[in-house]
């Protein structure tokens, strides 16, 4: 099978650009931003993509969903970081609908439903320092009459403060088996403090005090627990990696149409060489990350037995080069490019929250370089 | 369709598995090629049986039509057998540059009578070919080129001199790019022209490199005679044929880039930490490489390819190539800095310094990021 997009998929994105360019562009996000609105998110376009079905491509067709791969989810997900579109569809559509999909108790007719729907929020609760360290539990759950009883903090978990079911990460004692709950948000116990971020999303900190979590609440797959987390994760990640590669086409564009427009010495700035050079290596760089998302996804579709390591290859050159595509797309505007007025700053500081989220470059060549044995 | 191309892998892969030699599965040096050619030798058994099993199914060529010998295989076909030759790490059974660049030159610009009278000689592995781009003072500014070919009639008289031609000193025809309007702008005075190295006249000189090898050649032309007949394309506008060509031989330099670091990781994290982050950094390019290598040739032969696209690849593939023998240098020490004696007889540091060569050879890094630049950005020109 050739690695590029089938017709079908050129369609949905077709259709998921023309979507978000209209609905959500990079002034709606704006215009969350300078109202403070407390939510972070529109819910009404939250509601419309359940109508368009970005909320459903994971979901098994049993569960009303499309019954789609992580190619389909991550073109919707590539269309949102065009728009720098705030949205919780990485969380709860990718991430929130792989876990679910897996339990094998109600909670899976519980909550897929209403996430195809484009009803429910899902929040990923599995961070507790400042850098990503999902293996770092120290959420405690002990065992109690009905279930479990929650003590601990989880940190910076975006969405959280609107969602109606957290997916918390825990353990029962140091070294156990990690744990998974999913705990709706109003659950007796729990606080949140919510902040922005540079790029105004909204993160909050989420303390449990003695929460009693019920044993339906139990995320239970079919296999251990651990394997799970990893499948959730090695999703966000390639999900995070193609919102990542949107964005870096979205600065990149705009980048070189200024290149192009731009007169200095009586040309247009684009026709020097000095410029003409980094534009290409970075039109490049971006390439190579395109190219490893799209593989990643197709791993992930196909269940190999790499795809672990494809998805941290993706998050890794896709932070990368969207890193660079920003700080590149800030240099090469200039001055203006340094104005909160321009866009391309948003670019930059969007791209700085999705390079951490879930694993920086680092992060992920350094655990590419355990698995390949060194 | 779906079964009937799972029916082919299967095939494929029992296939290959009862016709591939063992040892024709093993990690190859550059002395492990076999180029064929009219004095092309076998170095084993092995190697020949190899290539006599692919040439039986036409897989020296696999997608080309079978009408000329080739393998007729349609693009999802040729991509398994690459896949399955992959997954065993089968050698290819001929290496060519007929099969790299004349051929898809002939295939979309030769007439009928130079497809039968060329292609299946290049298939066989018959005729070994080499290519008369660059000279003296058309390097990066190919279209300079100056070896004349003088209107004689019936035939081309042509005088001139080339250089970096590679293996021409062990080719059998050459595949050159000749002046024959000295008075039209550069583009289109150029004619693309074949014939054969034993004509009168044609004589070619080595070129030591740092490497202490000798891959390349100067070839000089006094007097030599080409047919009217041997013109690829029309006249005057061969800078098309070269330009089209010169896609297929970025497509095939770009490969270096698919080369891994894995086999010197023994122990490094413990005696340089910071080199060990920098083979994982080099790691996770790699693998986005081999992906981006993956997604290239599928739009490539199924012709969906921006054309200048291979300029960005060649661009990418040989710096990433270049990267890696430098960490390999790195992570061997004085080992790897041998040029003689130990286990590799100074192969590390040798191969080091040829893939200086691969970001000059078929155009500069720079060259491409210009061309990608234009053709890709849009960018303005000067």
């Amino acid at each position: 099978m050739p690695l590029y997009h089938d017709d079908e998929q050129t369609m949905l994105q077709d259709t998921a650009r023309g979507f978000f360019d209209e609905h959500a562009p990079v002034s709606h996000m704006r215009g969350l931003r300078d109202a403070k609105d407390p939510a972070g998110i529109a819910h009404e376009l939250w509601r419309r993509c359940g109508e368009m079905g970005f909320t459903m491509a994971l979901i098994p067709e049993e569960d009303g969903g499309l019954g789609l791969g992580h190619v389909e989810a991550g073109i919707v997900q590539e269309a949102i970081g065009r728009n720098l579109t705030p949205s919780p569809l990485l969380a709860t559509a990718i991430g929130g609908v792989v876990a679910l999909r897996a339990a094998t108790n109600d909670l899976r007719t519980e909550w897929l439903p209403r996430i195809a729907e484009g009803v429910a929020i899902v929040a990923l609760a599995l961070e507790e320092g400042s850098k990503h360290a999902p293996d770092q539990i120290t959420l405690k759950a002990c065992k109690h009459a009905d279930g479990f009883v929650l003590n601990g903090a989880k940190r910076f978990v975006p969405h959280a403060h609107i969602a109606d079911l957290l997916i918390v990460s825990a353990r029962s004692s140091p070294g156990a088996e990690p744990m998974l709950l999913a705990v709706t948000r109003e659950t007796t116990g729990i606080t949140m403090r919510t902040q922005q971020l540079a790029d105004a999303s909204l993160v909050s900190d989420i303390e449990f005090d003695d929460t009693v979590v019920e044993h339906s609440n139990v995320l239970v797959p079919p296999r251990d627990t651990g394997a799970l987390l990893e499948e959730i994760l090695n999703a966000v990640r390639v999900g995070a990696a193609a919102e990542l590669i949107g964005l870096a086409d979205g600065a990149m564009e705009r980048t070189f149409a200024y290149l192009r427009d731009r007169k200095q010495f009586g040309v247009e700035i684009g026709s020097f060489q000095a410029l003409q050079h980094r534009a290409a290596h970075l039109y490049g760089e971006v390439e190579l990350a395109r190219a490893a998302v799209l593989k990643a996804q197709r791993e992930l579709d196909g269940g190999s037995g790499d795809r672990s390591r494809h998805a941290m290859v993706a998050k890794a050159i896709a932070s990368q080069a969207a890193t660079l595509a920003v700080q590149e797309g800030v240099q090469m505007h200039g001055g203006i490019g340094m104005t909160d007025e321009h866009d391309i700053g948003l670019f930059m500081k969007r791209a700085r929250v999705l390079a951490e989220l879930y694993g920086d470059t680092n992060y992920h060549a350094h655990r590419l370089a355990s698995v390949n044995g060194y | 369709m779906t079964d009937d191309l799972t029916q082919f892998r299967k095939e494929t892969r029992a296939w290959l598995q009862s016709n591939c030699p063992l040892q024709m599965r093993e990690p190859q040096t550059d002395e492990d090629l076999y180029w064929g050619g009219r004095d092309g030798a076998f170095a084993n058994s092995a190697q020949k049986q190899w290539f006599e099993a692919m040439l039986s199914r036409g897989w020296t060529t696999p997608d080309w039509p079978t009408e000329y010998g080739g393998g007729g295989l349609d693009p999802e076909r040729a991509k398994i057998l690459r896949e399955e030759m992959s997954r065993i790490n089968a050698r290819p059974p001929l290496s060519s540059f007929g099969i790299w660049m004349l051929g898809p030159a002939l295939l979309k610009y030769g007439t009928e009578e130079q497809k039968r009278y060329h292609l299946p000689p290049i298939i066989r592995g018959e005729i070994r070919w080499c290519q008369g781009y660059s000279e003296p003072g058309a390097g990066s500014d190919l279209a300079s080129v100056a070896t004349r070919a003088e209107d004689k009639g019936d035939h081309w008289v042509v005088n001139g001199q080339k250089i970096w031609t590679s293996y021409a000193n062990k080719a059998d025809w050459i595949f050159c790019l000749v002046r024959t309007d000295p008075t039209a702008p550069k583009h289109l005075g150029i004619s693309f022209v074949l014939f054969d190295m034993r004509t009168p006249g044609v004589s070619t000189r080595p070129i030591r490199l740092i490497s202490g090898n000798s891959p390349f050649c100067e070839t000089f032309f006094d007097d030599v005679v080409v047919p009217k007949g041997n013109l690829v394309g029309t006249l005057h506008r061969g800078w098309d044929v070269a330009k089209y060509l010169l896609g297929h031989e970025r497509e095939m330099i770009s490969a270096m880039g698919l080369g891994e670091v894995e086999s010197i990781t023994t122990g490094i994290s413990e005696i340089d930490p910071l080199l060990r982050s920098q083979m994982a950094l080099f790691d996770v390019r790699a693998a986005a490489f081999r992906a981006c290598s993956e997604l290239f040739l599928d739009e490539f032969r199924a012709g969906r390819a921006h054309p200048a696209k291979s300029s960005m690849m060649k661009y990418v593939g040989t710096e990433l190539n270049k990267a890696r023998h430098e960490l390999l240098m790195s992570a061997g020490g004085f080992e790897a800095a041998r040029w003689s004696g130990g286990s590799d007889a100074g192969a590390s540091a040798q191969a080091w310094l040829r893939s200086k060569g691969n970001s000059i050879e078929g155009g500069t890094s720079e060259v491409q990021l210009n061309i990608v630049a234009k053709r890709i950005l849009s960018l303005p020109s000067t």
